[in-house]
């Protein structure tokens, strides 16, 4: 038994106008001031009030989102009594309206208990849109919410199946301005969430068609997407066209590893990315060559050889986990991104001080136990010590 | 040679092989908490069983099968029937998301375990490892 959750996806060319749609008297837009101040902000709001609703924005959501945001999101809205309220921008906002709305509806909660096991019982005030400005992240769809516990520098995985949006609006222009870095790191987080959604020890039949089509139009556009950040015409049809494509993909991906798992690349991500702020989508990115790696020289290769062999990667089986993690190394430097940590510019000496934390941290993420192959404690360590050095997987 | 489930000397196995388990230690260093596992009624068995664990900072110090007129507190329990723990025991239900579907029903200080996903596999990887009689 299992479930399969996803909200209503509006998505294509102009799908942000039917917000004008959605009847709504109060709505708060929680959003980050950077967005507020690239002027993304500006034409949602004037879509939402053209229905005469009355909107509040809470735009002082950070990147790795606290804890603490999450609690000062809730005054807000306990304050504004919302009936709808938006998540717009990356990962970071979005997951904070998640929160945020959990906690308006249930003051009795506290972030840290929002888990997957109990029943929340929401809607009964308000419902929630995401509305993603980059193609990466997934979390329009995802029920999974991701907070930074910056007391203990520590990432917690949060949520509940109740809390995935009842709306995402997938509308590609809202992104198609992404500059090449967040281009490249958000693409790469997509193309991370489709593959070990796929080789993860949740994936289902319903999800695996999701995974495997995002990860192929991903390799296919991402670096297309990463050349029109980069142009001065970006209005090319082939440049919308790859835009559109990695917008769509990174939703598809969404729902293929938000209903399944994502696995280790993720697991170390969080702590790379809680530790030394190295954002999200290039740390995971960094690492999937090296968790492919892992994984293809356990006892069951065959999860990673079937999804190499599907993305079209030819050769002997035995040699298709290396060849997989080679054409994502290449993947990432056409995209300008690092291959290793040191690339990353991380002090080794650093790293070193930090490894032991690290490696605890990573054990006890909720991403490490749908690993196709498990590493021991020592196994994850030596996993770091790779990742840093760049040195393909041999153990 | 194989345990008869549920039993003193299949908790007792269980304690055992965690107690061996660098995975274990490592993971829940500092967890401090007992569980008593509630084996329920069902078609493939007639009683109710309760097995405790305890677990303290990455060991189990004790393990027994214990009598229902004499239960300690502990600080979780987790529920299910007989043909679900043997689906969990051969390895056929991934108990987290046995719990997420509401097969097993997991009382206790959920906020706190959520923070030892890799600690709980391992619990039940152990589980998994004993040759069990059903
Ligand atoms: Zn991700």
């Amino acid at each position: 038994m299992w479930h399969f959750v996803s909200p209503r996806i509006v998505f294509g060319e102009s799908s942000l106008s039917s917000l004008e749609e959605i009847s709504m008297s109060r709505a708060l837009v929680v959003t980050d001031n950077n967005l507020v101040q690239i002027g993304l902000v500006e034409p949602v709001l004037d879509l939402i009030k053209k229905s005469g609703c009355e909107v509040l924005v809470f735009d002082d959501v950070e990147p790795d989102p606290t804890l603490a945001a999450v609690e000062l999101g809730k005054v807000v809205a306990n304050d504004f009594q919302p009936d709808w309220i938006v998540g717009l921008g990356g990962g970071s906002p979005m997951d904070t309206a998640k929160a945020i709305w959990v906690l308006y509806e249930r003051p009795d909660l506290i972030p840290a208990m929002i888990n997957p096991f109990i029943k929340l019982g929401l809607r009964e005030k308000s419902r929630l849109i995401t509305i993603p400005t980059t193609s990466g992240t997934g979390a329009e769809i995802t029920w999974g919410i991701v907070l930074t516990d910056s007391e203990n520098n520590r990432k917690m995985g949060l949520g509940n199946r109740e809390n995935a949006a009842d709306i995402a609006l997938v509308d590609p222009a809202l992104a198609s301005g992404m500059p090449p870095q967040l281009t490249a790191d958000t693409g790469l987080d997509a193309l991370t969430h489709a593959v070990e959604g796929f080789i993860c020890t949740w994936h289902t039949d319903i999800t695996d068609g999701l995974c495997l089509n995002a990860a192929r139009e991903i390799l296919h556009y991402l670096p297309t997407a990463y050349e029109a950040s980069q142009s001065d015409s970006p209005n090319q049809e082939r440049f919308k066209l790859a835009r559109e494509k990695m917008h769509n993909s990174a939703t598809s991906a969404g729902m293929g590893f938000g209903n399944a798992m994502a696995s280790l690349a993720h697991a170390i991500g969080h702590v790379l990315g809680s530790v030394f702020h190295i954002p999200h989508g290039r740390a995971v990115g960094v690492c999937l060559p090296y968790t492919i790696e892992f994984a293809a020289r356990g006892e069951d290769p065959s999860r990673i050889a079937d999804l190499a062999g599907l993305l079209g990667i030819k050769g002997a089986s035995s040699k298709l986990g290396g060849k997989f993690a080679a054409a994502l190394r290449n993947l990432s430097q056409d995209i300008g991104n690092p291959v290793c940590l040191a690339e990353v510019g991380l002090d080794k000496k650093n790293f070193d001080d930090q490894l032991e934390k690290m490696v605890d941290d990573a054990f006890n993420d909720t991403q490490i136990i749908t690993a196709p192959r498990a590493p021991s404690y020592q196994e994850l360590e030596q996993l770091f010590q790779y990742i840093y050095s760049g040195q393909p997987i041999d153990f | 040679m194989a345990h008869k489930f549920p039993s003193d000397e299949w908790v007792k196995a269980v304690r055992e092989l965690l107690n061996n388990s660098d995975s274990y230690q490592r993971s829940a260093k500092d967890w401090e908490g007992d569980f008593i596992f509630v084996v329920e009624p069902d078609e493939e068995y007639a009683d109710t069983a309760y097995l405790h664990l305890e677990l303290y900072h990455g060991s189990s110090p004790g393990a027994a099968m214990v009598d229902p007129d004499n239960l300690p507190e502990t600080e979780y329990t987790l529920n299910a029937p007989f043909s679900t723990w043997r689906k969990v025991i051969d390895g056929k239900l991934d108990p987290i998301q046995g719990m997420m579907t509401g097969q097993l029903k997991l009382k206790g200080n959920l906020m706190k375990i959520m923070r030892y996903p890799k600690a709980a596999q391992e619990i039940v990887a152990c589980c998994a490892k004993i040759p069990t009689d059903w």
